[in-house]
């Protein structure tokens, strides 16, 4: 028969980490149990996965590693709901669900020969990172030009990622800035909120493509900043979430009018999102 | 041509030997598609049956897969036993909506097993409507009282017998052990052509629905038409068209069930995030995603509106909100110039 779309493929809950102070988020690295699986799930940055919980469920997460990174991939899940609390508490060595790779992704053929500006807040930096080390990649970094990564959170232990931005920091090939809203002790890094810090670092709008994730507030104000700087709509990308259960546009709630953000997303351009009715 | 209903009855009971027949059956409660083994039990006298047939392709609760832990581990079983079946009596409306589900279960990038199994293994024998329900309005949606599209055998009720047409080459593979087939006499020509011409009493204009709804997403039409409706899904669950699903879980110690249940648009946690952001929380969204998707979101992706003009919503609403007086809203509404 077919495949089945619905069926998962099984992996294995290698590591549960908590990843910030509030404890809000895990980053759950998963193993492919097999070549054949891995060799299936070919993804790229931007895409989302299924997870299944058994005894809970599934629920779409975007997927948090780059297509670089063989042998597992990730996702850093806030706890909100029955399956994320499941595989928050989930012992390591569990066997998991997953189906995908699901929806499109990041523009990365129309991004070559181009600077990019990241600019992400608080926990929604899952596929942005995915992006980053994709382009970071030594077979992908001659593709693309100037990397900037504008990365804010509420206070320092809220950032995803320590380790690894403090490895930016450090690699001349990625310019990053990270930010917090308030200042605190031992934060010798920029203050402020993400739209004033991308009004004051963001490069050139010229050759350069903006991606954008977010919370609605951060999103709503960067935007305008954006197109100070001469940015285009068809030049500024992000990623949108929404209620899903089967991820292949079938099952009717993640429309935006005629769009199905699991299938025809969740990557949107600015001039994409224009085109559609405004119920996100 | 034509066949005795005694002849046909023999068949029919033949092929239910081989076949799984899902046929209106009458039930406490109304007319519905049920799983019959013998002619005799198939309801001849109805106007419409409760729930459209979809639930033959697209059950209302089915198993996607199932489960079972032990320890860290889990083994995983796919649920897809299909049977060669006939859907007997299928009205033009449910056939025509059938073709309508085949396009939403299936896209560029994927194919629904679950339905396609049960839809490729199935033979459609459709029917004219002798009697047109007041609540009809097919004749307003591409479809008649006695159209054979979506069908593969179609029949026409004569009373002791049927008008046999057949349309495809799986009806006619299904056809080819029906010798007894005899000519229309004159009067029952005239009884078919009386048939093939009746149209619905009520009638909408979607001639230019689509193009309209393109403007409207942000009319004040849509502030009032939904302060009657009670979110309860009844339109949703008894429309041919209408397919959104959930998927859950059902558990018992270490084993389960993925399943998939019915779902609709009109539930307001239908669209709720695991944030607590919703957004179609209001009535009001919710009622403007049921028209702009039958009218104008599934036009787009599809090519077609995804209503057969059934009437089951307008039946089933506890509280009297008819689809086609919000088609004539829609049709009325004065475009908001910015």
């Amino acid at each position: 028969m077919e495949q089945n779309p619905y069926i998962p493929i099984t992996m294995k809950l290698v590591k549960n980490m908590c990843e910030t102070e509030d404890k809000l988020i895990n980053t759950f690295t998963l193993a492919f149990l097999n070549k054949e699986d891995e060799e299936n799930f070919k993804y790229m940055p931007g895409q989302f996965a299924e997870l299944s919980a058994y005894g809970q469920g599934e629920a779409p997460f975007g997927i948090a590693t780059s297509p670089t990174e063989p042998g597992i991939i990730k996702f850093s899940v806030a706890k909100v709901g029955c399956v994320s609390n499941a595989l928050h508490l989930m012992e390591e060595g569990t066997m998991v669900g997953v189906r995908g790779p699901m929806g499109n992704y990041y523009p990365m053929e129309e991004f070559k020969g181009k600077n990019i500006v990241i600019i992400g807040g608080g926990f929604a930096f899952t596929t942005l990172r995915s992006m980053a080390v994709y382009m970071l990649d030594e077979k992908h970094r001659a593709d693309y030009g100037d990397i900037t990564v504008i990365y804010g959170a509420r206070n320092p232990g809220l950032l995803l990622y320590k380790e690894e931005l403090a490895e930016w920091a450090e690699n001349p090939n990625i310019n990053l800035v990270t930010t917090i809203d308030k200042p605190c002790d031992g934060w010798c890094q920029r203050v402020g909120f993400i739209p004033t810090i991308t009004e004051q670092v963001a490069p050139s709008s010229v050759n350069t493509y903006a991606v954008v994730c977010g919370p609605p507030a951060m999103i709503k104000y960067t935007l305008p900043v954006l197109e100070k700087l001469g940015f285009p709509p068809e030049r500024i990308y992000t990623s949108l979430e929404m209620r899903m259960k089967c991820g292949l546009g079938i099952c009717g709630r993640c429309n935006i009018g005629p769009k199905y953000v699991c299938k025809d997303g969740p990557v949107f351009s600015m001039a994409q999102l224009k085109e559609l009715p405004n119920e996100y | 041509m034509k066949i005795s209903k005694e002849k046909f009855g023999q068949a029919f009971d033949a092929l239910a030997a081989d076949y799984q027949i899902i046929a209106p059956v009458s039930e406490a409660g109304g007319v519905n598609y049920l799983a019959v083994k013998s002619f005799s039990e198939v309801k001849q006298d109805y106007l419409n049956s409760k729930l459209p047939p979809k639930s033959f392709l697209f059950p209302q609760h089915e198993k996607l897969l199932t489960y079972k832990k032990e320890g860290k581990d889990v083994t995983v079983k796919t649920e897809l036993q299909v049977e060669k079946s006939v859907l007997f009596g299928i009205r033009p409306c449910d056939a025509k909506a059938m073709l309508l589900l085949d396009k939403v279960f299936k896209n560029d990038e994927y194919r629904d097993p679950y339905y396609y199994e049960r839809r490729d293994n199935s033979v459609v024998i459709g029917q004219a409507c002798n009697k047109i329900s007041p609540s009809c309005f097919c004749s307003s949606m591409g479809i008649s009282p006695a159209s054979s599209e979506g069908s593969d055998i179609f029949l026409i009720d004569l009373g002791d017998s049927y008008q046999v047409e057949v349309i495809t080459e799986k009806g006619k593979a299904l056809m080819a052990g029906l010798q007894e087939l005899s000519e229309l006499s004159a009067d029952e020509q005239a009884l078919v052509d009386t048939i093939k011409s009746a149209q619905t009493s009520s009638k909408v204009d979607v001639a230019t629905i689509t193009a309209k709804l393109d403007k409207m997403f942000d009319s004040p039409f849509w502030d009032s038409l939904h302060e009657k409706c009670l979110s309860c899904n009844a339109c949703t669950f008894s429309c041919p068209t209408c397919h959104c699903f959930d998927i859950s879980e059902e558990v018992h110690k270490n084993e389960g069930s993925r399943v998939r249940t019915w779902d609709g648009c009109m539930a307001p946690l239908f669209t709720l995030h695991g944030s607590g952001h919703n957004p179609r929380d209001k009535k009001k969204a919710r009622w403007r995603q049921r028209m702009m998707h039958k009218f104008n979101y599934f036009v787009h992706n599809n090519g077609d509106i995804a209503c057969v003009g059934c009437g089951r919503c307008i039946k089933s609403c506890p509280v009297n909100l008819d689809i086609r007086q919000v088609i004539d809203g829609v049709n009325n509404a004065e475009l908001v110039v910015d």
